[in-house]
């Protein structure tokens, strides 16, 4: 996405006239196919058929006939023809029962928009009982690939044309590389430009001159395409005699040496992709733990009915959705806000009833709020029934980062990994520079003293409960877009947060940080030796032998606040 | 003191325990009477669905017993005793899978049915033995005590308490479900075992063989209460008491409080897996499901009702509560949940020492405001 954009901007930019290098291509490419007609067919050359009869020629009922025409139409360069020939393969191409005119049809409410494929012209809604389809076989759906992408290098659109060199890969004759080599000249997307050097060194591998394939090979080694290493792998390797399918022992070892290269890239992109999705459940986990960093690590008070909280969050996120049906792309922008009031206000709602009498006593806390949990999911399945219920994504959050062919990043992961990195210095911010925030902490140190400096600490509790239980639910909003929004959603978090915020060390923010993300991180790198079961069930043991080396967690509180 | 002293002084001081002793003295011979010998006309009969109801129970009783061993009395809130409960139920389910033989679906000799249908060739390493029933008896109190006893050693010597102890013993009890729930694990995986036959050639779904199971299970509930009564009577008991009041002035005093600690937590885990045991040949299956986190939970809520501390209380605790599930969850399932939740939060905000407690609150409440009277009046 962010490429696309960038790339129609350079091109914009160096290239006054914009349809001048389309336009070249289009007459190499007609020079071409005209030249190789004549020469494979060994035929008198024949007189390029006008594009309104090659249009006309499709409607013939021999599949030869049509294969020529669509030659034809490839050869016309009338910029029409790219769009006829997607609408034959897709089977939108039509020709009226009444006048034998050549449409494209579109599916629309009541009939079908036609349009015709000879002249552009918007004919207007059609009945498709009029209209008579076009019918092609497996051959030509081939011819027709490779013609759309041959069409499409003259695109606009640089993903267009990447996907354009993708297609022509796959059957590289002499007159596609030559075709290749006219658009590597002045193509300015790095991203095609990469793919066209990989498919011009494919091309040149298998050549006689020796210089000429040890520099491909050398180009294939910067390449990250699966096609390159398919080219490069016999070149290395034995036949099923025993022997090397390649004489020359140069060549073998620059073979060799290329795929030792590629692969060492692509374990180092696997690495990154792991690391990154070590980050991003990392980052699940860090919204997941970080309300109960507050409840639990800075007040002290076991609070069993935070995944709850997440889960209210989740579905103050289904319901927004529902109130909006129409603005799905600003739900969650809406929905962050609404979750951090429910979940900050059942938080208040729970210290004040039952909390507040239990101050002291954190086994007690811990029964009480896992009955509030109950009673919560309960709630839940009651007014939403037992089944999962669907929170839909917006659009930019699908897709995803492609870095290049090997490795592409999800829009929703990055941004989770952005956001909660935005909640948790947001956190860090409350507390370390507003008054709320210098009251928590003298509370949490030194109640009794914090009392007397004239804080009203069963406010000051109220609303840190708050801001812990708010936070919670804003989490709701974002694992609303990973998981299944249910009943049971806040279940499956609570336990990882507790290890979390044990791990870090209680009263720690960065150390709910750190463990976070760290345990994240570990737990994807183990799954592919492990297995995703298996690979928790060792982080989990990890950290019950970590608590008893270190009981108070990675980053230890030190100091007086310890003793309370 | 002598050891005849202590046990009579145990019995005279324990007024709740003899009265509780005798109920389920009185239960233990009334039921198989009134299930065997009453016709099924008679309104007396007790059904065998019943006392299979009964035993349950009072597996449950042994396991909350168990519990507040370690919770009451030496201040250990386990959120993991499930996971001892469990592991002494597939040790005794994996007696019963053997004793099926080639009985089961497939009809192999040599493997359990699961085992069959994941295409295993072999019985694993760990299932040998499981033939004989004397070595599953002694699994069924080998592995939760050996777990409990590796678990206490590493958490108590580096002085892991309160809190912290109680999310780490929830995590054990959590990997253990993930790791049953796999099929690899080799014991059942998600469905665990079941399917039973019989136990030590007597059929499991015979009255005579249930009611007998029952007969046993109450009378190591009442074993178990006694040698509890007997552990905190104990000198032994009065130090672990100590330790739960003040874990550091008793460790200046001198005493070693990581072993005692542990010495409590591993015979708290073996009663826990002999409830287990028990359990799974009345219940008919054992699956990874009796891992999960909530069951200790539940498990702590009961003896936070009966009133912890008291032994006899989890007891209560633990029968009341499930007697209430049994009924909610057949009358009005909806509102199981709702009416557990509420217990949670009743009972810890205004029963700190649960409905044997209740009578004591009652009493200090009306001698407070009798107190304030007579201030008043003078």
């Amino acid at each position: 996405m962010g490429f696309t954009t960038t790339g129609q901007r350079r091109f914009a930019l160096n290239h006054p006239f914009p349809h001048f290098r389309p336009t070249l291509i289009v007459c190499t490419l007609l020079a071409l196919l005209s030249g190789h007609n004549a020469l494979a067919d060994d035929a008198p050359p024949v007189a390029p058929m006008p594009y309104a009869d090659a249009i006309a020629a499709l409607k013939d009922r021999s599949f030869d006939l049509k294969a020529q025409a669509v030659d034809a139409l490839v050869q016309s360069g009338n910029p029409l023809a790219l769009a006829a020939l997607k609408a034959l393969v897709d089977g939108d191409l039509y020709y009226a029962q009444d006048d034998g005119r050549v449409v494209i049809a579109k599916d629309a409410a009541g009939g079908v928009l036609t349009t015709d494929a000879g002249s552009g012209a918007a004919l207007g809604e059609a009945v498709k009982r009029d209209l008579k389809k076009i019918i092609i076989n497996n051959t030509m759906r081939n011819q027709l690939r490779a013609a759309i992408a041959r069409l499409s290098l003259a695109s606009d659109n640089p993903d267009a044309r990447l996907s354009a060199v993708l297609e022509i890969l796959k059957d590289l004759t002499p007159e596609a590389v030559a075709l290749l080599r006219t658009a590597r000249e002045d193509e300015q997307s790095r991203r095609v430009r990469e793919a066209l050097d990989t498919a011009l060194a494919i091309a040149d591998v298998n050549a006689d001159n020796k210089r000429a394939r040890l520099a491909a090979i050398d180009e294939l080694s910067a390449s990250l395409y699966p096609e390159a290493r398919n080219v490069l792998v016999p070149l290395a390797a034995k036949g099923a005699d025993g022997e090397f399918v390649e004489p020359d022992a140069e060549i073998r070892e620059a073979a060799a040496g290329a795929i030792r290269i590629i692969d060492g890239k692509r374990e180092f992109y696997s690495t990154v992709e792991t690391a990154f999705f070590g980050l991003s459940l990392g980052s699940v986990l860090l919204l997941a733990a970080i309300g109960l960093a507050i409840t639990f690590g800075v007040m002290g008070v076991i609070n069993m009915a935070h995944g709850e909280l997440i889960m209210l969050g989740a579905y103050t996120t289904y319901v927004v959705q529902l109130l909006m049906p129409h603005h799905i792309e600003w739900s969650l922008l809406v929905a962050v806000p609404a979750a951090f009031l429910v979940a900050g206000l059942v938080g208040i709602a729970i210290e004040r009833g039952v909390i507040r009498f239990l101050y002291g006593r954190p086994l007690e806390t811990l029964l009480a709020t896992f009955g509030i949990s109950l009673i919560l999911q309960q709630t839940v399945r009651t007014i939403f029934s037992p089944l999962n219920r669907s929170v839909e994504t917006p659009q930019w959050m699908s897709g995803s980062l492609e870095i290049n062919s090997v490795l592409s990043l999800t829009y929703n992961r990055l941004y989770i990994v952005l956001f909660s990195l935005m909640v948790f210095f947001a956190l860090l911010a409350i507390l370390k520079k507003t008054r709320l925030g210098l009251h928590v902490r003298a509370v949490s140190q030194n109640r009794a003293m914090a009392r007397a400096m004239g804080i009203r600490t069963g406010w000051v509790d109220a609303l840190t409960f708050g801001l812990g239980s708010g936070i919670a639910g804003v989490a709701g909003v974002a694992l609303s877009q990973l998981t299944n929004v249910g009943p049971n959603l806040g279940q499956s978090y609570i336990i990882d947060s507790f290890m979390v915020v044990v791990f870090g060390g209680v009263g720690n923010l960065w150390g709910t940080l750190v463990g976070a993300l760290s345990l994240g991180v570990v737990n994807k790198f183990l799954e592919p030796w492990a297995g995703a079961v298996l690979a928790k069930i060792l982080v989990l043991v990890f950290i019950i032998l970590f608590i008893q080396k270190k009981p108070r967690g990675l980053f230890p509180q030190k100091g007086r606040a310890v003793e309370h | 003191m002598s050891r005849t002293s202590l046990v009579t002084q145990m019995l005279t001081n324990d007024r709740g325990g003899r009265v509780f002793l005798a109920v389920l003295a009185t239960v233990m011979v009334a039921v198989p009477v009134l299930n065997l010998l009453v016709p099924e006309s008679s309104a007396l009969h007790v059904s065998t669905y019943t006392v299979t109801l009964l035993g349950k129970y009072l597996c449950y009783a042994l396991l909350a017993v168990a519990l507040d061993l370690v919770w009451g009395y030496c201040g250990i809130l386990s959120l993991g005793h499930a996971a001892f409960f469990a592991l002494g139920g597939y040790a005794m389910g994996m007696y019963l899978m053997r004793r099926i033989g080639d009985r089961g679906v497939y009809g192999n000799p040599d493997l359990p049915d699961f085992m069959v249908f994941l295409n295993w060739h072999e019985l694993p390493w760990y299932w040998h033995g499981f033939d004989s029933f004397l070595f599953a008896m002694i699994m069924v109190v080998l592995v939760p005590g050996l777990l409990a006893f590796v678990f206490g050693w590493l958490a108590f010597r580096s002085r892991v308490t309160g809190v912290y102890l109680s999310i780490i013993t929830q995590a054990l009890t959590f990997a253990l479900m993930l790791a049953f729930f796999r099929n690899e694990m080799g014991f059942g995986g998600n469905n665990g075992l079941t399917d039973f036959k019989d136990i030590l050639g007597f059929d499991l779904q015979s009255d005579a063989t249930r009611v007998t199971l029952f007969a046993i299970t109450g009378a190591l509930l009442a074993l178990g209460y006694v040698l509890s009564r007997y552990i905190v009577s104990s000198k032994l008991g009065r130090v672990v008491i100590a330790i739960r009041d003040a874990e550091d002035r008793a460790r200046f005093i001198g005493y070693r409080v990581e072993l005692y600690k542990l010495w409590v937590f591993v015979f708290s885990a073996v009663l826990a897996g002999i409830a287990g045991a028990l359990y799974v040949p009345q219940v008919g299956i054992i699956n990874p499901g009796e891992f999960s986190p909530l069951n200790s939970i539940e498990l702590v809520v009961w003896v936070a009702v009966g009133g912890r501390g008291t032994l006899y209380g989890a007891v209560i605790g633990a029968v009341l509560v499930n007697y209430a599930k049994t009924f909610f969850t057949g009358a009005l399932p909806e509102v199981w949940l709702f009416a557990l939740g509420g217990l949670f939060v009743v009972v810890t905000v205004l029963l700190p020492r649960g409905i044997i407690g209740l009578a004591g609150q009652i009493k200090t409440h009306r001698q407070a405001k009798a107190s304030k009277q007579s201030e008043a009046l003078t």
